[in-house]
C-alpha cells in the first residue's frame, strides 16, 4: 500500500474520511432504531411478565386434556 | 365461484380448573354450556335434533355399520350432556371432554371470522356465568389445540360444496393445499411430536396428530382429508367438505385467509380449473416436516421431481386462483375475493423474505416472535416451562390473561372486523343463510322451540299432540330476506307455524 501514489492515497484517504462520516451517522440511525426496538421489546415483554401464571411448571404441568373431535 | 360459499367454523375449547388437573372435564364443560344456556331467553333446554345427522356416512360412498366405529365416532346418540341453540343460530354443546361451539352458518370469510370470534366471548360468558354459582371452581378456556402431552381437539371447518365433484379430484388438490397453507394458518406450537416430548417449536398445533391422508376418523388415525359426509344440505346436490385440519386461530387474518384461500380452491377444483398436479411425495411426513421448520425453507419433493419450498407451494396455488378470479371475473371480481388474492400474496411474499416480519397478522409468528424475545432476554431453552407458558397463555380466553389478547391491546396485531360486529355476532344471527331462522326463532320462540338443528326447527306447540318440525335444508333460504317480515308479524310460534303451513289446522 505504502506504494501507491501520493495522490491515489490521498483520494482514497478522502473518501474513506466520507465513508467513515457516513458509516457513523448510518450507525447512528441503526442505533436510534434498535434503541427504540429494544425499548418496544422491553415493554411487551414487561407487560406479559406482569400477567404470567406464577409457577410455570406447575402450571403447564396441570394442563391436561382429552382428546376431542 | 369467489371466496363465498357457505362456509362455517367449530371450535373445542381446551378447559382446565387451575390447581386441578383431574377434574372430570364433561362436568366442567357442562358447567360452561349450562352457564351459557342461563343467558338465553326463558332457558329451556333445546333438544338438538338428529333426523339429519349421519356421522358414519363417508363420502367415498360407504356407510361404516355401527359395530365396528369407535363409540367416540358415535356422535349423534344422545348422551345427555349439555346443549345449546343459540340467539345467534350457533349451536353449544358439550363434545366429548370439551365445550364446543359451532358457528352458524355464513356466507363469506369476513363474516366466518366474526361469528367464530363471537364464540370466544359466548365461552367466556359461559365460564363467567359458571363461577356465579357457589363453591364453582375457576375455569380457564384456551382456544388451542393441544395440552402438548398427547392429547389433540379439533378446530374444524366446513364448506358446502357441489355434489357432482368427484372426491377424487378434491382429495387430489386439495392435499397438496393443506399440506402447505399451515404456513400461513398455523398457531404456532412449543414441543415437537404428539407428546411434545421433543423441545423445539414448529407452526402448527395441529399437524403432528395426523397420521393417514384420507379417511372418515377424526379422534384416532386423523386423515388429512376427512370424508365424513353429511351435507345438513340436500344431498343430491350438496355435499359438506369437514375440513379437521386446521389449527384454532386466534388471529383474524390467520382465520380469514384460512377459510378465504381454502373457499377459492374449493372453487376451482369445482370448476376443473386445477389440472397441474401438485402432489407432493409423502403428504403426511411432508406436513410434519413443514411444520417443524420456522424458517420456513424447507424443501418439499412434488410428485413430478420438483423441490419447492411449502411458501413456493401456496404460490403456485396463489396463481392458479389469480388466473381463474381474472378469468371468470375479470375486474367485477367481489371485493372479499379480491382482498384474499392480495393479502395472501402480501403474506406468501413476506414469508420468502423475512416471515418474523408477519408478528402482527399470524398467530404462529407473533406467538414465535415473543418466544424469541423471551429466549434472548432469558436465555431460555426451548424446553423451559416458561416458554411451554407462554405457548398455553397465548390462547387463555381471558382478556387480561389471554398474550393474543394483550397483543392485540397493545396494538402489535392488525385486525379486520370491530368488537361492535363481533358484539352483536354473539346476540343476532348472520342474515344471509338459514341460520337466520334458527337464530330468530331462538330469539322469538324459545319456550316452544322442542329441537333444532342445522337443517330443522321443531316446534312443540299448545294444543297440539304432535311435534311440528319446520325443515330448512336449502342453507340459502330462510335468510332474512326470505323470512324477516314473516318472523316480524308473528307474536307466537304458532303464527309462524300456521302462516308457514298455509294455514292448515291451528
Amino acid at each position: 500500500m505504502a506504494k501507491d501514489g501520493g495522490q491515489q492515497h490521498k483520494q482514497s484517504k478522502r473518501s474513506s474520511t466520507e465513508e467513515e462520516v457516513e458509516q457513523v451517522e448510518a450507525s447512528e440511525d441503526v442505533q436510534e432504531r434498535k434503541e427504540r426496538l429494544d425499548e418496544d421489546v422491553d415493554s411487551i415483554l414487561d407487560e406479559i411478565d406482569e400477567v404470567l401464571e406464577e409457577n410455570a411448571e406447575e402450571f403447564v404441568r396441570g394442563f391436561v386434556q382429552k382428546g376431542g373431535e | 365461484m369467489s371466496v363465498r360459499r357457505i362456509m362455517g367454523t367449530e371450535t373445542e375449547f381446551g378447559i382446565s380448573v387451575p390447581g386441578q388437573p383431574g377434574a372430570n372435564p364433561m362436568l366442567t364443560s357442562s358447567q360452561v354450556v349450562n352457564g351459557y344456556a342461563q343467558t338465553q331467553p326463558l332457558a329451556r333446554k333445546t333438544r338438538w335434533d338428529f333426523d339429519e345427522e349421519h356421522p358414519l356416512r363417508d363420502a367415498r360412498g360407504f356407510d361404516l355399520s355401527r359395530e365396528v366405529a369407535d363409540s367416540s365416532q358415535l356422535t349423534d346418540e344422545e348422551t345427555g350432556l349439555a346443549n345449546v341453540i343459540l340467539t345467534n343460530g350457533a349451536r353449544l354443546y358439550v363434545d366429548h371432554a370439551h365445550p364446543e361451539y359451532s358457528a352458524p352458518e355464513t356466507t363469506n370469510p369476513r363474516d366466518a371470522v366474526v361469528w367464530d370470534k363471537a364464540g370466544e366471548l359466548v365461552i367466556m360468558e359461559g365460564a363467567r356465568q359458571a363461577r356465579l354459582i357457589p363453591g364453582a371452581p375457576q375455569l380457564n378456556l384456551y382456544k388451542n389445540n393441544t395440552d402438548n402431552k398427547g392429547a389433540s381437539y379439533g378446530s374444524h371447518e366446513n364448506y358446502l360444496m357441489r355434489r357432482s365433484t368427484p372426491f377424487a379430484s378434491i382429495v387430489r388438490h386439495l392435499t397438496p393445499f393443506f399440506v402447505s397453507r399451515q404456513v400461513v394458518t398455523g398457531a404456532g406450537r412449543v414441543g415437537i411430536g404428539q407428546d411434545g416430548a421433543a423441545h423445539g417449536f414448529q407452526i402448527s398445533q395441529r399437524a403432528d396428530y395426523f397420521e393417514v391422508e384420507v379417511g372418515l376418523e377424526t379422534t384416532l388415525k386423523r386423515p388429512i382429508i376427512n370424508t365424513r359426509d353429511e351435507p345438513h344440505a340436500n344431498p343430491d346436490r350438496y355435499r359438506r367438505l369437514h375440513v379437521i385440519i386446521g389449527d384454532a386461530n386466534l388471529s383474524e387474518i390467520s382465520t380469514y385467509l384460512k377459510v378465504g384461500t381454502t373457499s377459492l380452491v374449493l372453487a376451482m377444483i369445482e370448476d376443473g380449473w386445477l389440472t397441474d398436479d401438485l402432489g407432493v411425495d409423502r403428504p403426511v411426513s411432508a406436513l410434519h416436516e413443514v411444520s417443524h421448520d420456522a424458517s420456513c425453507t424447507h424443501l418439499l419433493t412434488l410428485k413430478d421431481g420438483r423441490k419447492i419450498t411449502a411458501v413456493q407451494l401456496q404460490a403456485e396455488y396463489l396463481e392458479q386462483a389469480r388466473k381463474y378470479v381474472e378469468d371468470k371475473y375479470g375486474d367485477d371480481a367481489d371485493r372479499q375475493t379480491k382482498d384474499v388474492l392480495h393479502r395472501w400474496e402480501q403474506i406468501l411474499d413476506q414469508l420468502a423474505i423475512d416471515p418474523m416480519k408477519l408478528s402482527d397478522q399470524l398467530d404462529w409468528v407473533a406467538k414465535y416472535k415473543l418466544l424469541q424475545q423471551y429466549r434472548d432476554r432469558d436465555g431460555l431453552e426451548w424446553d423451559d416451562p416458561k416458554l411451554h407458558l407462554i405457548d398455553l397463555q397465548y390462547a387463555d380466553l381471558r382478556p387480561d390473561k389471554g398474550l393474543y389478547y394483550r397483543l392485540v391491546k397493545s396494538n402489535r396485531m392488525q385486525r379486520i372486523v370491530t368488537d361492535e360486529e363481533i358484539r352483536m355476532a354473539v346476540a343476532h344471527p348472520p342474515t344471509d343463510t338459514r341460520a337466520y331462522f334458527r337464530g330468530r326463532c331462538m330469539q322469538q320462540y324459545a319456550p316452544q322451540v322442542a329441537a333444532a338443528s342445522w337443517d330443522s326447527v321443531i316446534f312443540d306447540l299448545p294444543g297440539k299432540e304432535s311435534l311440528q318440525r319446520i325443515p330448512t335444508l336449502d342453507p340459502l333460504r330462510g335468510t332474512k330476506a326470505h323470512v324477516g317480515a314473516l318472523l316480524d308479524q308473528c307474536d307466537t310460534a304458532s303464527d309462524l307455524v300456521r302462516t308457514i303451513t298455509g294455514g292448515a289446522a291451528g
